[in-house]
């Protein structure tokens, strides 16, 4: 504290450094620059005390892969520093995120206001799944700020939406609907797998806890299937008596409570020591180490994918087979605004527009495409379509359609980073075949 | 669990454990700014072993009421009052940085009460940059942002957190933010910046005391620790190597393992 030679601007690490380094000391590893990844099920225990220490929490370390993994580590801590969160866990994938942290949240009984414009299996986990375990949802569509607040129950415990609803591009006033749900005493829970960290840090905007699919633009690759929850530390659980299971003692460790011995990581505490231990979705080391060779590069290809959205935006407006199109750059979008605040990095790679014709000329555009990919899965380096009525949201009837904001003409684009002509001349090769259907082949 | 010092209410964990009044008494005491919580991978082992245990919130920081208490003199007062409170009559002491100039004034105020000493990343004196206090006392958030980034060695900045998945530099952090700057980091650095009775007190130490010390320490380095040391008749070193002061965290095991053998060769428990 004596030096005072120091400059008043702290010298931590600055974000695209955290992306090639956070988490990790070679040192520590064989001097290995590289993560090792650590394809074990189980760890030597030193002695009986050792192995007691571990179970009970007393110290640090790795009991069973399951409940955690070196490799897995050093990506919690990677997405933990890159969100400004204070701990991670890793999981097998973005829907075993969520529901880990539902199932960390709240109890049979208990239940959720939640925005409807949602991944249409995120849309079934809470519309069919979660009321199997007791848990009920009340949907509010993302523009409606007032209406999250009207929902929250005497026993609401969380709110949770996509802050760039999936498909169609609407945006959750993160600021107001947190203030909302810190009125009400409980969680601010954002899906930011549109954004990555690079383009929105939801902490930063009042949010609690923030889950991610990493399969997605934070590993890029489309290789791996891997998932995230990250804590924001700035809740109080203790506040009111509403999460019982964070503050009271907990028989499944000796009477421990999470809120008071861990604080700002008591959340990611409880979802790995109960969570993890009794439902399981863990994330493989080969997966985990994959994850991070993607993240080493994200804001170099956030970068690319904003800038290649941005003019494929263009093009579609001005395309004469294009009915509407999508996406918070354009000056109209009713979030254009709110999107300058919140993603001000860039307002993300995912385009929903209208295609001329209807059904038909839509599956004739899919069909035709050579270079952009049919398939159910965004944020790839490689330029994604799909038609999710009949694709990702297929399992939803008219009504849950309509009320999710899609319709029949809607195709949902996700930008790659190839050469943006390559792209346009691709995606021309498809609005021919979708002006003269019955005149293309259908391959 | 809760108790009261002096009409104020105090929290403090037991370590996972229920406070068992027949057991020794180690208390645990934290930095500027902090909580109980900097201390959750010593006390439950000590919890688990013998030993009743209280990771305190000082006044005002944490879970504890009260405002923060603003001389070290008046917080080695209360620490003695503490003890009363909790019906023990002695106690093992264990500070972290601020909590070292706490334990070193009240051991040598209250020489009969402290039976062991264990300092971490503690010095004689810790005068504090102006441009820290100035931050602290004006509830910059950056003020958090600097004692974070200057507290930390290699294992905060580049991670590898003993336990997995949490980030070292935003967990303290949040910490250190949870209730209001100026209030708890402001007043706990001017009652830093404003001790200068450390060394005397240190001469007064009669009772085994243990340092430990980190070489990557900018906070309280490793030849402040030592001149303090020196002055401890009954005082051993120990040195950790690439960590800095956060060592209870950063290299939470090594110094768990010090502290370990010291105070169970020093302040042995006769329960399991």
């Amino acid at each position: 504290m004596s030096d005072k030679k120091k400059t008043v601007d702290p010298n931590t690490y600055k974000f695209d450094t955290l992306s090639l380094h956070a988490g990790y000391q070679p040192h520590k590893n064989a001097g290995s620059r590289q993560v090792p990844i650590y394809q074990t099920t189980s760890y030597l225990f030193d002695d009986v005390d050792h192995a007691a220490a571990l179970f009970n929490l007393e110290r640090g370390g790795h009991i069973y892969s399951r409940i955690s993994n070196p490799t897995v580590g050093v990506l919690e801590e990677r997405v933990a520093s890159l969100e400004g969160g204070t701990a991670a866990l890793a999981t097998s994938s973005g829907m075993s995120a969520i529901f880990l942290t539902v199932m960390t949240l709240c109890e049979a009984g208990d239940h959720l206001v939640v925005s409807s414009q949602l991944y249409g299996g995120t849309v079934n986990l809470f519309r069919l799944t979660l009321p199997k375990f007791g848990i009920k949802c009340t949907f509010v569509k993302p523009r409606d700020t007032q209406g999250f607040k009207k929902a929250i129950q005497k026993n609401t415990k969380g709110i949770f939406g996509e802050l760039v609803g999936n498909p169609g591009n609407e945006i959750m006033n993160m600021p107001e609907i947190a203030n909302i749900a810190h009125d009400a005493g409980i969680p601010l829970i954002i899906d930011a797998t549109y954004q990555t960290p690079y383009l929105c840090k939801p902490f930063e905007h009042g949010a609690d806890i923030v889950v991610h699919s990493l399969t997605k633009w934070m590993a890029g690759h489309g290789s791996s299937m891997a998932g995230i929850l990250v804590e924001g530390g700035k809740f109080d659980w203790m506040q009111n008596d509403k999460f019982p299971t964070m503050t009271k003692p907990y028989e499944g460790y000796h009477g421990l409570s999470f809120a008071e011995e861990f604080g700002p990581t008591a959340f990611t505490m409880k979802a790995r020591a109960e969570g993890m231990r009794d439902f399981g979705p863990c994330l493989s080391p080969q997966n985990a180490w994959n994850v991070l060779q993607g993240i080493e590069t994200l804001s170099v290809r956030m970068k690319k994918h904003c800038s290649n959205a941005e003019e494929m935006v263009k093009y579609l407006l001005a395309h004469e087979s294009v009915a509407w199109v999508s996406h918070p750059s354009v000056p109209d979008h009713p979030d254009h605004e709110l999107a300058k605040k919140l993603l001000p990095n860039g307002r993300g790679s995912m385009i929903a527009f209208g295609i001329k014709g209807g059904k038909d000329a839509g599956v004739a555009f899919i069909n035709n495409v050579k270079l952009a990919s049919h398939l159910a899965n965004v944020g790839d380096t490689r330029t994604l379509v799909i038609h999710p009525a009949s694709g990702t949201h297929s399992q939803m009837d008219e009504a849950t359609l309509k009320f999710a904001g899609l319709s029949h003409d809607m195709i949902r684009l996700s930008v790659g980073i190839e050469d943006i002509n390559d792209i346009k001349n691709d995606f021309e090769i498809g609005f021919r075949a979708a002006r003269k259907p019955r005149l293309v082949s259908n391959q | 669990m809760k108790f009261k010092v002096n009409g104020q209410e105090v929290y403090a964990s037991t370590g996972g454990r229920p406070f068992d009044k027949n057991k020794p008494l180690i208390i645990f005491v934290h930095g500027s700014g902090l909580t109980h919580m900097t201390w959750v991978l010593q006390t439950r082992y000590f919890a688990f072993h013998g030993y009743s245990v209280l990771a305190i919130d000082m006044p005002g920081h944490g879970l504890s009421s009260g405002k923060s208490l603003k001389s070290i003199e008046e917080m080695a007062d209360w620490l003695s009052s503490l003890i009363d409170s909790v019906g023990y009559k002695e106690a093992s002491l264990v500070g972290h940085s601020q909590g070292c100039l706490v334990t070193i004034e009240c051991t040598s105020r209250y020489p009969n009460k402290i039976k062991t000493l264990s300092l971490m990343g503690g010095a004689g004196a810790i005068p504090m940059n102006p441009d820290l206090l100035n931050l602290a006392e004006n509830n910059d958030p950056k003020a958090v942002d600097l004692m974070m980034d200057w507290a930390h060695g290699p294992a905060g900045h580049f991670g590898g957190h003993p336990v997995p998945g949490l980030y070292h530099i935003n967990t303290g952090g949040m910490l250190a933010k949870s209730r209001t700057i100026k209030d708890t980091l402001g007043v706990d650095f001017r009652a830093c910046d404003n001790y200068k009775n450390g060394f005397d007190a240190a001469k007064k130490i009669k009772i085994p005391t243990l340092s430990i010390l980190a070489t990557g320490d900018k906070m309280c380095p490793v030849k402040e620790g030592k001149k303090l040391a020196d002055l401890i008749e009954k005082s051993q070193v120990e040195i950790i190597d690439n960590c800095g002061h956060m060592m209870l965290l950063e290299e939470a095991d090594r110094v768990l393992k010090v502290l370990k053998k010291f105070i169970t060769t020093n302040y042995p428990s006769k329960f399991k």
